[in-house]
């Protein structure tokens, strides 16, 4: 997991070798300060000119820049480092993730993946720059002061070897206790604001069936499961402040009390005067460290569980690669599924049962069958969305294993059942089908997919703005402009997964005429609910519970098929047409 | 408006995240703080106080130090001088003298002890205190919140961003919570010791005080320079980052579609450019962040020494040493011990100054935080003047009365002006009489219309997107209220039925289902909360449910977790129509509710939603004519006017619209 994560530090290392380096000399230079100035006390207390003070208090000064300099300096590569670290950990994840197959694209959710790259990674980005920083400048000041303290104060110094143990020990058990009881409550929140999505989501219905009262009931008492865990993590966590006052009294007293002891008793030759403040001000910084390095353990080992999570993804390895050599052309748009099944990943059903199926190049085939019954699975694999478990698919006589994966895309276009369009104006999603298409290429394209007409009545024509999600144009028109930018390919194979279900019939057999007319050489699958949608295909498949209940043309299969001639029947049962 | 989800609002898009990223960091409206402290101090009064009272005496605690040290290095220097005026030089007369001080120092020591077994109860109490006002108020306006939310209109929820809504929850909430438990605290006791320090600061010396006075300016000139840099550069942080994160979204969206058209590399490209703004925005912002620390450090660092030094020089020049002790008639000189308590003051000041400019960022983005939570907290609730009463009722020879228990039959019961009740059986008769409607005042979206739906009818509207239909039926429940005309539901205007009872007597399945988190059970028994479970399986049969439940892992224990992501939509579509049928209301509104159901399975759930129907009046709104096709009356609607309506026969007969939608030759959407 480390490995995977500070992989990413690349380029940043020397930002992050620098950050800890500086913070180090930052702290010598703050330690000096107090030894420096309790010397320069203790020899004013025994009465010495100006010329000393003048000298000491420009050491002092010149040492107070040089350990600001370094801060600056720790603090200008610390942003550096982790900044640079967060960018490196994005851009991997991003890149890993545009390599991912469609299986692990399922596997991860997209939902997750998208936390994974901004949540994730902002906490990680924190966690590393309090490593490097504070993480570093906290255990080094401990040591230094006491270091410093010793050389000060001598025997006294002790007392700091008794308390510091003590505080420490007090703090990490006050954490240890806490933590678990932090990351179950974080659960619990995180649970509570999915219901009050859900709740936002869902206004209608909970309006509809005046729920309103029932879902405050609810939530009220989740709430307070909440407020309950967190009232007694936060108690337990305020135990911290008292402990550290505790700490830093003990150590007053105790110091002053005996170093008044040794002065008076050693006539200042021992201590003097000014160790008082020397050690005092040690003690703030020895227990300031301690207590940052308990805070800085509660955030690391938070963060860790966001690591994990990148972890994950860095380390995913996309289970569809690119064969050893591979073929980069295809003969023609013919497909051949040959004893195929396939089973989802994680899933102990098969999805496709023993597939058999010859589709001859620039055959136009429709494919039908009720929801849950693969039909999307089996056009998945012929451009190998996902590898077959069993069996083979063959793209123009050759498996779809053996091709270059940008080859076999390129020439099989699909438009997907849930497709997307981006935001960006509608040339430029056209675009993502031909980068070098020209204007005249676009809008001839779009003719065929019936999508120029209402094109060109934007008022911005094909410069029209596609907001994310394309929310500004219709369902229909958002099938249209997918069917455009996958046309744009110019594919041996064209693959309409459910891509008409929002336009009309009438369009929709103006489309279908178009193809036929235009691109005629493309061998054609159409999935379709709307048997208007695929009556006049060459041959139809009829799928059901993931396999093949039956093949052929519309009257054939209207004698044959009982599931087509229920389907059939559901769409002009009392009318002579379909709807 | 929308057409899937009836008019909600669209997902943002990336410039807009990042717009909203950039009003989200300032904006905070006047007297909102005291507003926050109203409410404080409305819920936890005696416990504020309490805080207040500890943190008072915790800060005086604070401050002691300052004093013992001086009084504890005034009877060193005493002791030291004692030493020398009389020339001692054995140890054991140094001894002698320790012993003579002895007893002033253990009563120092005692009353230091018993002042800090105070500090450390305050502190105890405080912080404990604070912990649990924190949660608790945290936990309150979490209740309040979503109570108020709950009472918010449906155009709220229409008009808002979904996100935005919800960060009420996570953001503001969370700023708060740091607000209330870190740096309001903080910020009082800083602001305590400060005083204090500063009072005792001048009572020993004014001259040390105005050094001190001195570099806090600087330290202030420098937070102010350098935060408004680093909130400058935060911003444009928060910009970047919602445009990456924005982008990180849509790209991961369309995976599948960038994988299709083999666009990986170039989103790759278009990725590391944005990523590596974001980079340097971030590295900006932090920067200045990063040297504040430093610099407010060594600000201090170096006041420290200014302060040793000018003391030095002043007791060395044996310079009068004016202070509020002087006036008093104490010392008039500078002594060691005044200085050696003055280091100390100088970094406890100093440490509270920069623990307070720390703490500036995160309160004004608390504050801002806090401003959007009363927004919504001011925002105007459902209003409901309505009296008319949905009862139960029995009927006896004297025709309806009241009834305490459930009796399957449902009355209006009206209250009139003069004190009498009457009772009006429910039937389901629903009539629009010249109603005009428009979302936003100058749009219309419903024009003069007119219709009547009788019991037991079955009333389909038929129309292009932005025709009204749904518009219809967001009327009838009144989640939005009509301009002009009326509408009444078995002959009381419905402006008179109290919201919920009117809601109650209807049941409507949607074509965007929404499931909660729960067991398949538990989704069911939302229709009716007294349901049996024997009655959720018989509605979850009647929907043609039951059999792909039964085939879940825990049947009717399966839990449903992210709205049901794991069902397919044709499945979750009747989950939502055994929902509505379990609450058995006399009139139901689909809308597209079998959209998402293939055409077999439709035939087959037909029979189901055909006895679903039976005898209640029913609104469907289809994009399928098939589905339509058998209505009592179909009304096809254009730009908020119904312009056909007739049963299928006639309109087929009529040649006109409908008879075009249904031949194809006009587009549906």
């Amino acid at each position: 997991m480390l490995k995977n994560i500070l992989g990413c530090v690349r380029e940043y290392k020397k930002a992050s070798i620098l950050t800890p380096a500086f913070v180090s000399l930052e702290v010598v230079a703050e330690c000096f300060l107090p030894l420096l100035i309790s010397d320069l006390i203790n020899k004013i207390q025994n009465g010495c000119d100006m010329k000393i003070i003048t000298k000491y208090g420009l050491a002092l000064v010149l040492l107070a820049f040089v350990s600001l300099a370094l801060g600056v300096l720790s603090g200008h590569y610390c942003a550096i480092a982790s900044c640079g670290f967060a960018k490196n950990l994005r851009h991997d994840m991003f890149h890993k993730i545009q390599e991912f197959s469609f299986s692990e694209v399922d596997k991860f959710s997209t939902s997750s993946l998208v936390t994974r790259m901004t949540t994730d990674v902002s906490n990680l980005q924190m966690a590393y720059m309090m490593i490097i920083r504070i993480a570093v400048r906290c255990p080094f000041m401990l040591i230094f002061a006491f270091i410093m303290s010793v050389k000060l104060g001598g025997k006294l110094a002790l007392i700091f070897a008794a308390v510091v143990p003590l505080l420490g020990f007090g703090l990490f058990k006050i954490i240890s206790v806490v933590r678990p009881v932090f990351v179950k409550v974080f659960k619990k929140y995180d649970r509570l604001n999915e219901s009050v999505q859900e709740n936002i989501k869902g206004m209608r219905v909970v309006k509809s069936f005046v729920r309103e009262d029932y879902e405050q009931e609810k939530f009220n008492k989740a709430a307070d499961d909440v407020c309950a865990d967190f009232t007694k993590a936060e108690k337990l966590l305020a135990l911290n402040t008292p402990l550290m006052q505790l700490a830093i009294y003990i150590i007053m007293i105790f110091v002053s009390f005996f170093c008044s002891k040794i002065i008076i008793s050693t006539n200042g030759t021992e201590l003097g005067i000014g160790t008082l403040s020397g050690m005092l001000t040690y003690s703030i910084q020895i227990l300031m460290s301690l207590m940052m390095v308990s805070m800085i353990f509660v955030m690391v080992t938070m963060a860790i569980e966001g690591a994990n999570r990148i972890s994950e993804i860095l380390s995913e390895e996309s289970t569809l690669k690119n064969p050893e050599n591979p073929v980069t052309s295809l003969r023609d748009g013919s497909i051949d599924f040959e004893d195929v099944s396939f089973r989802y990943n994680g899933n102990s059903n098969m999805a496709l049962t023993n597939i058999n199926l010859h589709i001859k190049p620039g055959q136009t085939v429709g494919i039908i069958g009720g929801t849950g019954s693969s039909k999307t699975t089996l056009v998945n694999l012929i451009s190998r969305l996902y590898d077959v478990t069993e069996g083979k698919v063959l793209v123009g006589g050759v498996d779809v294993r053996n091709y270059d994966l940008d080859t076999l895309r390129n020439n099989v276009a699909v438009v997907l059942q849930k497709n997307v369009l981006f935001s960006g104006t509608i040339k430029e999603n056209l675009r993502w089908g031909d980068p070098d298409a020209s204007d005249e290429e676009l809008e001839r394209i779009c003719r065929i997919a019936m999508a120029d007409e209402f094109i060109q009545n934007f008022p911005k024509k094909y410069d029209t703005y596609i907001e994310q999600g394309g929310t500004n144009v219709s369902g229909g028109q958002k099938q249209r402009l997918c069917i455009a930018r996958a046309l744009l390919k110019k594919p041996e194979i064209l693959i309409l997964d459910d891509s008409t279900s929002a336009v009309d019939t009438k369009t929709d057999a103006l489309l279908r005429k178009a193809f036929k007319e235009e691109i005629p050489g493309t061998t054609k699958l159409i999935i379709a609910q709307r048997i208007s949608s695929v009556q006049d295909c060459d041959l139809i498949v009829v799928m059901n519970d993931g396999k093949i209940d039956g093949t052929g043309t519309h009257s054939e299969l209207l004698e044959t098929n009982s599931i087509y001639r229920e389907v059939f029947e559901s769409q002009t049962k009392g009318g002579g047409l379909n709807g | 408006m929308d057409k899937k989800t009836g008019g909600f609002a669209k997902p943002g898009g990336s410039s807009r995240a990042a717009a909203a990223a950039a009003a989200r960091t300032s904006s905070v409206k006047k007297g909102t703080l005291k507003r926050l402290i109203g409410l404080l101090l409305e819920e936890y009064k005696v416990m504020l106080i309490a805080i207040v009272i500890t943190m008072i005496i915790f800060s005086l605690v604070s401050a002691m130090p300052a004093i013992y040290i001086e009084k504890i290095s005034a009877l060193i220097t005493d002791g030291l001088l004692t030493i020398k005026e009389n020339g001692y030089t054995e140890l054991s007369e140094f001894s002698a003298v320790y012993k003579e001080m002895f007893p002033t120092i253990i009563k120092y020591v005692l009353i230091m002890v018993c002042v800090y077994l105070l500090g450390l109860v305050s502190v105890f109490t405080y912080t404990r205190l604070g912990a649990i006002v924190t949660q608790g108020f945290l936990c309150s306006l979490r209740k309040r919140v979503f109570a108020k939310m709950q009472n918010l209109p449906i155009r709220y929820f229409d008009t808002h961003n979904h996100g935005d809504i919800m960060s009420h929850y996570t953001n503001d909430i969370d700023t708060l919570r740091q607000l209330i438990s870190q740096a309001l605290p903080n910020f009082i006791s800083s602001a305590l010791t400060i005083t204090l320090l500063l009072s005792i600061m001048l009572y020993y010396s004014i001259w040390l005080t105005l050094v001190v006075g001195i570099g806090v300016i600087a330290m202030f000139a420098v937070t102010k320079i350098i935060g408004g840099n680093s909130a400058k550069y935060f911003i444009k942080q928060q910009a970047a980052l919602g445009r990456t994160e924005g982008y990180i979204e849509e790209m991961i969206h369309g995976q599948k579609v960038v994988k299709v058209f083999c666009h990986e590399n170039a989103s790759k490209q278009d990725f590391d450019k944005i990523n590596e703004q974001l980079c340097q925005d971030a590295t900006n912002a932090n920067k200045f962040a990063n040297i504040l620390m430093p610099i407010m450090g060594n600000i201090g660092n170096i006041l420290y020494v200014i302060v040793a030094f000018v003391g030095g020089t002043i007791l060395l020049n044996n310079w009068t040493n004016p202070s509020i002790n002087a006036l008093l008639g104490g010392e008039k000189f500078m002594t060691v011990s005044v200085i050696v308590t003055y280091l100390g003051m100088t970094k406890q000041f100093c440490q509270n100054i920069s623990q307070v400019s720390q703490q500036i960022n995160s309160v004004i983005m608390a504050l801002a935080g806090a401003s959007r939570i009363f927004d919504l907290l001011d925002e105007k609730t459902e209003e409901d003047e309505g009296y008319v009463e949905l009862v139960n009722a029995s009927e006896g020879s004297d025709g309806l009365t009241e009834s305490p228990v459930c009796t399957g039959i449902w009355a209006w019961k009206h209250r009139h002006g003069d004190g009498t009740v009457t009772y009006t059986r429910i039937e389901g008769n629903i009539v629009f009489d010249h109603v005009d409607f428009g979302y936003e005042p100058d749009k219309i979206v419903l024009d003069d219309i007119t219709l009547y739906a009788e019991k037991g009818q079955k009333i389909a509207l038929v129309g292009s997107t932005g025709a009204g239909k749904t518009t219809i039926t967001n009327l009838i429940n009144r989640f939005y209220d009509i301009a002009d005309g009326k509408i009444r539901y078995d002959n009381i205007n419905i402006n008179k039925i109290k919201k919920s009872d009117l809601r109650r007597s209807l049941g409507v399945v949607l074509q965007e289902v929404n499931l909660f988190t729960g067991t398949v059970m538990e989704n069911i028994k939302y229709g009716n909360l007294n349901a049996t479970d024997e009655e959720c399986i018989a509605a979850a049969k009647l929907a043609n449910a039951d059999g792909f439940i039964r085939m879940l892992p825990d049947g009717y224990n399966t839990i449903i977790k992210g709205d049901g992501s794991d069902l397919s939509q044709g499945q979750r579509q009747l989950i939502s129509i055994a929902r509505a049928a379990i609450a058995n209301p006399p009139l139901m509104i689909l809308d597209e509710a079998t959209s998402s159901i293939d055409t077999r399975t439709e035939s087959i759930v037909q029979k189901g939603m055909d006895a679903l129907m039976k005898g209640r009046t029913v609104f469907v709104i289809a994009h399928r004519l098939s589905t339509i096709k058998n209505s009592d009356v179909i009304m096809v609607m254009d730009h908020g006017k119904i312009i056909e309506r007739g049963n299928h026969e006639q309109l087929i007969e009529k040649k006109g619209t409908y008879y075009r939608l249904y031949t194809g030759a006009f587009e549906l959407d």
